[in-house]
């Protein structure tokens, strides 16, 4: 394999099964990927296909019933908790809902610090600390100074999400998982969000992975699209393979559905 | 000029809040839907789109309040009715309301029917239960939802089919108007595709005469919508067909809002979109300029300090700027030239 193109995330078979004997979902069912280290990715399916299960699995928040995951070209271990804790420094999530990623309970500067103190920064100077809590927030355009002993919710929804990225930052993971991260947020926010994410990943060279049920958002951002229907990838390959030039129905319906500016939109197949 | 089905002269509402605070969230709002129109409202959250939706009928509760304006609905003006006349005699019967989780109005322990007949009870205490149930049904067939669907609980409804039958609901009674405030939001996009196409229905068939749909998603609204009004901070600051809003905007603000559109169609890679920065300027101390200055890249110093007037261009098309048409026009070609 050339050097250029790094595995960092793959699967094999990758199954999830709610429920046994007669009440049994298959969620997952049986997909393989090969996420490589620098792309995009992208992994769209409507709601009830999988693809958040399949986002807590990447996670190691849930077990795969059948399958392996491989992490850099190894099998994955979290078997136990300090495994499962170095894991996590690689990848990290932002969630749909920025409302409830938070502890109520915490400020901001904790939600903060807890970041720094788990990239191995605990102790730290205290000004230290704060330059870096500071040089984080204002790559999203806030102010620490003003939120400096507040709490996450006295933020807009907006301010929130941005808050999330500026954990991000401070996190440096190789791996984010950006599940739904702009569907409650309106239309000219996405556009900073996305501004963002994009200038993070050149910034400390991390994979996105973007778990969206927006084609156009998919299409927009990735380098490489898989569209998942219950439980299996129908389609993938590169964005403009996968969006310009589909192959399968589901993926043709897909984006049939979406409202569209310079076609017609054909209001007759549904 | 066809006959106006809602007219809205100058309308002014505010919310009071706990502090004595009066927000003003629509300021003096002009608009007019002809029959067999649809008029679309755009802006950001928290720009005053709900807030003119809930206005329009003419029903206030607290914290909101009428201040001034006036709203002539079919010939008939409102806007000075107290509100138990409005929700008896133009609710249901002239205007109907669909807000954005319109599904969860449906109560869960009992059926659909029940639901219908209150509605039909509430305006016409002597029909039957039987008829309610064959008009129900024939109305049901005509838009296309099944009509078992009467005899089910909301549970047994998938979340598009409880947004479809509720609509089907609120126009039950044949109001002129239809005000639907991000319908389609909360649905993914195949069902969102059947609610669009169940108020097209709607409209074609004549039961309802116009509609006014309110959403932040440009492309549905191009879609669904024969003119599009901007919105923002409280006051509309551009008004223009579907067409023109989206591919030749005029004002600053919505020239960003359409750099923000997001569609699977080829081209779009090589766009960077636009970001508009900065956040909408709080409605309790309102700028005295122009509201969109702190946040326009062409602001000048005379935008500051005096109320800009809506600028009226002709041909149905108004914006709220200083800046004359050619000369925003000019900018806006020097700035794609630059971006290429």
């Amino acid at each position: 394999m050339s050097d250029e193109k790094k595995l960092c995330l793959s699967g094999k078979g990758v199954t999830k099964v709610f429920g046994v004997g007669r009440r049994k979902t298959v969620a997952v069912d049986h997909v393989d990927f090969n996420f490589y280290e620098g792309e995009i990715i992208s992994i769209v399916g409507e709601s009830g296909s999988g693809k958040t299960t399949l986002a807590k699995m990447l996670l190691g928040l849930i077990n795969e019933t059948e399958g392996d995951i491989y992490f850099q070209g190894e099998k994955r271990d979290i078997g136990s908790h300090r495994k499962k804790k170095k894991y996590w420094k690689s990848i990290q999530a932002i969630f749909q809902d920025p409302f409830s990623a938070y502890n109520t309970f915490n400020k901001i500067d904790t939600v903060l610090l807890d970041c720094i103190r788990m990239r191995g920064g605990g102790r730290l100077p205290h000004e230290q600390k704060v330059a870096m809590m500071t040089e984080a927030c204002s790559f999203v355009n806030l102010k620490f100074a003003e939120l400096t002993n507040k709490y996450p919710f006295e933020l807009s929804g907006g301010q929130q999400q941005r808050l999330m990225i500026a954990r991000i930052f401070l996190l440096k993971p190789k791996i984010l998982l950006a599940d739904e991260p702009t569907s409650m947020i309106d239309a000219c926010s996405r556009a900073t969000i996305l501004d963002m994410l994009m200038q993070l990943r050149d910034e400390i060279g991390m994979t996105p992975i973007f778990i969206t049920h927006d084609i156009g958002l998919a299409y927009y951002v990735s380098d490489s699209v898989y569209i998942m229907e219950h439980g299996r990838f129908v389609e993938s390959g590169s964005a403009d393979e996968v969006i310009l030039r589909p192959k399968e129905p589901y993926t043709k319906r897909l984006l049939n559905d979406v409202p569209k500016i310079y076609e017609e939109w054909d209001l007759s197949t549904v | 000029m066809s006959n106006a089905i809602l007219e809205v002269r100058e309308l002014t509402t505010k919310y009071i809040t706990r502090f004595r605070e009066d927000i003003y969230a629509v300021d003096h709002v002009s608009l007019r839907v002809e029959e067999g129109k649809s008029l679309g409202i755009a802006g950001e959250s928290g720009c005053g789109k709900s807030t003119l939706a809930l206005s329009l009928m003419g029903y206030y509760f607290p914290p909101l309040y009428y201040t001034s304006g006036e709203i002539i609905i079919d010939g008939r003006n409102i806007s000075g009715m107290n509100s138990d006349d409005v929700r008896k005699s133009i609710l249901g019967n002239e205007i109907a309301y669909i807000p954005q989780a319109a599904m969860n109005a449906l109560n869960p322990t009992q059926k659909v029917i029940r639901f219908i007949e209150d509605v039909i009870e509430a305006h016409d205490p002597s029909v039957t239960k039987k008829e309610v149930y064959n008009l129900a049904k024939g109305f049901f067939e005509a838009v296309g939802l099944p009509a078992d669907v009467l005899q089910k609980y909301p549970v047994e409804l998938s979340g598009g089919m409880k947004q479809r039958t509720v609509i089907a609901i609120s126009v039950i009674l044949s109001p002129q108007i239809l005000i639907a405030d991000e319908p389609s939001s909360a649905l993914d996009v195949t069902s969102q595709k059947m609610v669009i196409k169940m108020l097209r229905n709607l409209m074609d068939k004549g039961y309802i005469k116009a509609m006014i749909f309110i959403t932040h998603e440009l492309p549905l609204l191009y879609n669904v919508t024969d003119d599009i009004m901007v919105m923002y901070a409280g006051q509309i600051v551009e008004k223009a067909s579907a067409r023109e809003a989206v591919f030749d905007p005029l004002h600053p603000y919505s020239k960003g809002l359409m750099g923000s559109i997001i569609v699977p169609e080829e081209g779009l890679r090589d766009v960077k979109l636009t970001a508009i920065p900065g956040v909408p300027p709080n409605l309790k101390k309102p700028p005295s300029g122009c509201r969109f200055a702190e946040r326009c890249k062409y602001v000048r110093p005379e935008c500051k300090g005096t109320s800009v007037p809506l600028r009226d261009v002709g041909n149905g098309r108004a914006y709220r700027c200083i800046i004359p048409e050619t000369e925003l026009r000019e900018m806006y070609a020097r700035e794609a030239r630059k971006n290429v």
